[in-house]
């Protein structure tokens, strides 16, 4: 799908008006491809106090071949190239006092920061502090990196991840994650992750490879990138749609060599038929991504009881029933199973005309939250995802006015490309994602809704 | 003489079948060629099973109605699919025995061990049918295409008269007897004297066990749609003996005509395949296996001279394979008869229970007897469906071999089509 208004915005032209306009000039951002370096250039990593993860974060860095500068010294010298990323450990922070030694890094690096660059800083949980003033200073954080979020251009983004203590094996996944151009539509994002029990090390290039990935909804949209992305990374993926979009289902399997499996995800059968299904062809499944979703709006006072059922169904009941019925399955659901749930933007800050929808969406936040611990019993993980404006064909029948706004209120000044929700639960469902668990992970480039 | 089946060949697996969603001819396929229809219909299948890039044993398909441009039909549709170029393949065609008689072909190089696996199938197009000249105008063509001057050229033209350019549109009609197959099963109905209200209650019946199926998803892993086609438009869920009482006879004549539009099937396009396997490569690929071919069987009869009806030739072949398994028409969970019209399924159903019959005809000292009709084309054929007549042999063999399998093991089926030229194939499939 073209974004008309970027690509005009960027073009020699199109420069020239926007910036006399004083028009928005929305970036090209940084997406991944398979053999790219983890960064375009040197990271700097500094910090706030005496904290513990810079070291573990500068070797991980340097193992993934990327540059490690020092911070900018007092009088603003730096040792070369502009950086690609800036991260700050801030899990030495003790006071809110201690907060102006971040600005003390953060200024200068943030200055020199390279298009599409990555701002990424580590604290502690709030909710672990010793004392409020802890908290206040860990809580700051949040609005901190959130407005930092709002003021980067060029397509560069800003997030947070919380590390308690005894969970700081488990940030090489997340923090790879948010330096590399998968991320690129997910800003302005505070996450938590969680001690856990990593695999051995994987493929870099094929994290998936040898896993078994279910997507459901894969006929077209965000479903279908999802299991294009999906099968990039090596898994073997069961497209999973309903029988009148079979067509299109066999043409996404055919093209990433996956297969094709007709299912109405809410049928009474189907937890039975999809388990018997993965049984027969796989002996079991490793990944499950519950994509498919419907909108039927109306405003509330105008719905009738039909809109709201099939919503509800389709986005959360049938995410429900064949979650359960794959943990009730004995040894359908493998060891470091990942479920990824896909949310909506609506979900968390509602939408006028989207009451069903906007539940069923939130809804799926509350479950997986509720789900993690159990699934953590398992080592496996489920997480949700929630996209804001993507550009597909559903988006691309909106009226114009509709669509270029809700493309355009949000930090990157573009829609996300469905590629980007993708990335986003391809990562998720990575073996070494195991610390990430029961999260709720925004892909719509800090949108204003719900921020 | 009865044959014995030797017992150290292996029986080929049925690993699972798809086909497109059958048209009406000239509705929602009116554009789309056999190829079309056919490499469709493989690309869903290859989805299904997961068998991008790779080369099969063979593929065997065939269509009746057949465009001369289109010579290496099979071999064509594959080089389009996603199936390895390396796949061999051939056309077969025996009219509306086609597709089945493909899945024999397949299976017993499978079963001799020539092959590990195979792709059986067949198509048909009545909307983009092959138009033929008639021979005068053919003449006149050949000579004008061999002309060398301008000359030559301009009096070749001249001899084309208005009358010759009316193209010979292909019918469904014996080419020895000039009878449609249709006026063919209204002399054997009359013969066998079967009731307008039979045939209408097994046409409804058909409908509304195909479109139950649809509706509890069992034809979810058997169907792709194609060309904005998700079920079968010939399929009439709310079709009922009432409404059918009131159409007017097509087929027959005067007083005693009983066969309509409704208990006849349509001209219609369509396309199917089958996946057929040795049990060892559906395990090495992780792919099932919903049943096994067990026997198969051909026979023939003479309806221009010998006094029999066209489409009767499937009872001349049952008792045959019946006799050679050691089985009696009774010991199947689900028969499959191809309903071309009602009263062939019917008039083949009242031969088998015919004491005379089956002694003067089959040689039989008992008749073969009557079925439990409950057992009879359960989840619909022909009459719902729609009779794209190389497709019917695999929409059958891929349906009955997943009824087979939901059944469970050691459930045992039967398939019999009739086909043009008085041919008729049958088949057992087991699970
Ligand atoms: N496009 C956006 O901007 C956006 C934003 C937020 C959330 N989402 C969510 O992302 C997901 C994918 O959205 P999309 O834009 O690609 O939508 P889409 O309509 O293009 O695709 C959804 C797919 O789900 C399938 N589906 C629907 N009901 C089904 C059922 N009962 N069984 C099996 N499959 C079924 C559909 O056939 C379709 O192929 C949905 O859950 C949607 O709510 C989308």
């Amino acid at each position: 799908m073209s974004d008309w208004y970027r690509d005009f915005a960027n073009s020699s032209f199109g420069t020239t008006v926007t910036k006399q306009l004083g028009l928005p000039r929305p970036a090209v951002l940084r997406r991944y491809e398979p053999g790219q370096p983890l960064l375009p250039g040197p990271a700097v990593v500094g910090s706030a106090g005496d904290g513990r993860l810079r070291d573990t974060v500068s070797a991980l860095l340097r193992d993934a071949g990327v540059h490690v500068q020092s911070p900018a010294t007092a009088d603003g010298a730096t040792d070369g190239e502009k950086p690609a990323a800036v991260i700050l450990d801030a899990t030495g922070l003790r006071t809110p006092g201690d907060l102006v030694s971040a600005h003390d890094f953060l200024a200068p690096a943030i200055k020199r920061l390279r298009a599409s660059g990555r701002v990424l800083i580590l604290a502690d949980p709030p909710g672990e502090a010793d004392s409020p003033a802890q908290a206040a200073a860990r809580q700051a954080l949040d609005g901190l990196v959130r407005s930092i979020a709002k003021e980067l251009r060029a397509g560069s983004t800003a997030n947070l991840i919380y590390v308690p203590a005894g969970a700081e094996g488990s940030i090489a996944s997340p923090v790879t994650f948010f330096l590399s151009g998968r991320s690129a539509y997910v800003d302005g994002q505070v996450m938590s992750v969680s001690a856990a029990e990593l695999p051995a090390a994987e493929d870099d290039e094929q994290p998936l490879a040898g896993k078994v990935a279910v997507v459901t909804g894969a006929a077209r949209g965000i479903g279908a990138a999802i299991a294009a992305v999906m099968a990039r990374d090596g898994a073997h993926v069961v497209a999973v749609d309903i029988s009148a979009a079979g067509d299109r289902l066999a043409e996404v399997a055919n093209e990433i060599g996956g297969t094709a499996l007709q299912l109405d995800i809410t049928a009474d059968d189907a937890p039975q038929r999809l388990i018997e299904h993965l049984r027969e062809r796989h002996g079991g499944v490793d990944i499950v991504v519950h994509n498919a979703g419907i909108t039927r709006d109306k405003l509330l006072v105008n719905m009738d009881a039909a809109r709201w059922n099939s919503v509800m169904a389709v986005n959360l009941q049938a995410q429900l029933d064949i979650t359960q019925a794959l943990l009730d399955a004995d040894g359908v659901l493998r060891d470091h199973a990942r479920v990824v749930c896909v949310s909506s933007q609506s979900g968390i800050a509602g939408n006028r005309g989207q009451t069903n929808y906007a539940a069923s969406k939130a809804g799926v936040i509350g479950m997986v939250r509720a789900w993690a611990p159990r699934f953590a019993e398992r080592r496996a993980t489920i997480n949700a995802v929630a996209p804001g404006f993507i550009v597909t064909e559903m988006t691309a029948r909106m009226p114009f006015g509709t669509r270029e706004v809700g493309s355009r209120i949000n930090s990157l000044q573009q829609g996300g490309l469905p590629v980007d929700v993708a990335e986003t639960i391809a990562w998720l469902s990575q073996p070494g994602s195991a610390g990430v668990n029961g999260q709720t992970v925004r892909v719509c480039g800090q949108s204003m809704l719900g921020a | 003489m009865a044959t014995t089946r030797s017992a150290d060949v292996r029986r080929a697996a049925i690993v699972g079948g798809n086909r497109i969603p059958f048209a009406r001819s000239n509705s929602a396929y009116a554009q789309a060629s056999n190829q079309d229809m056919l490499t469709a219909t493989l690309d869903g299948l290859i989805a299904r099973f997961g068998l991008q890039g790779k080369r099969l044993g063979e593929v065997v398909a065939g269509a009746v109605l057949k465009h001369s441009r289109d010579f290496n039909l099979t071999r064509e549709s594959v080089l389009g699919s996603r199936l390895s170029a390396t796949t061999p393949a051939y056309d077969v065609q025996q009219a509306c025995g086609t597709g089945l008689e493909a899945a024999i072909l397949v299976a017993n190089k499978i079963a001799l061990g020539q092959i590990e696996s195979g792709i059986a199938g067949g198509v048909d197009t009545t909307s983009d049918a092959p138009l033929a000249v008639g021979d005068d105008l053919r003449r006149v063509l050949i000579s004008l295409n061999n002309a060398k001057t301008l000359q030559d050229r301009l009096k070749a033209l001249a001899r084309i008269r208005p009358g010759q350019l009316v193209p010979e549109i292909p019918r469904n009609a014996e080419p020895r007897t000039g009878l449609a197959m249709g006026d063919h099963a209204a002399i054997t109905a009359k013969e066998w004297e079967i009731g307008r209200e039979e045939q209408d209650e097994l046409a409804v019946r058909s409908h509304s066990n195909m479109a139950a199926a649809y509706d509890r998803g069992f034809f979810d892993d058997l169907v792709t749609p194609f060309l904005g086609l998700a079920r079968d438009n010939n399929l009439r869920p709310d079709s009922s003996v009432e409404k059918l009482a009131t159409l007017k006879p097509v087929f027959g004549k005067g007083e005693g005509a009983t066969m309509t539009a409704a208990n006849s099937t349509p001209l219609t396009d369509g396309a199917s395949a089958v996946l057929l396997a040795s049990d060892e490569w559906a395990a090495e690929e992780g792919l099932p296996v919903l049943a096994h071919l067990v026997d198969a069987q051909t026979a023939a009869v003479d309806y221009v001279h010998g006094g029999e009806g066209l489409l009767m030739a499937p009872v001349y072949a049952m008792p045959v394979m019946l006799a050679r398994n050691g089985l009696t028409l009774q010991d199947f969970d689900f028969y499959e008869i191809h309903e071309a019209f009602a009263s062939t399924v019917l008039a083949t159903l009242k031969a088998w229970e015919d004491p005379d019959f089956c002694k003067s005809k089959l040689g039989l000292d008992a008749p073969l007897g009557a079925i439990d009709r409950a057992k009879l084309n359960v989840n619909g054929s022909s009459l719902a469906a729609g009779h794209p007549f190389a497709a019917t042999g695999g929409r059958i063999v891929a349906q009955l071999a997943k009824q087979l399998h939901e059944a469970g093991p050691g459930k045992r089926g039967l398939i019999s089509i009739c086909a043009a030229g008085g041919q008729g194939v049958v088949a057992i499939l087991e699970s």
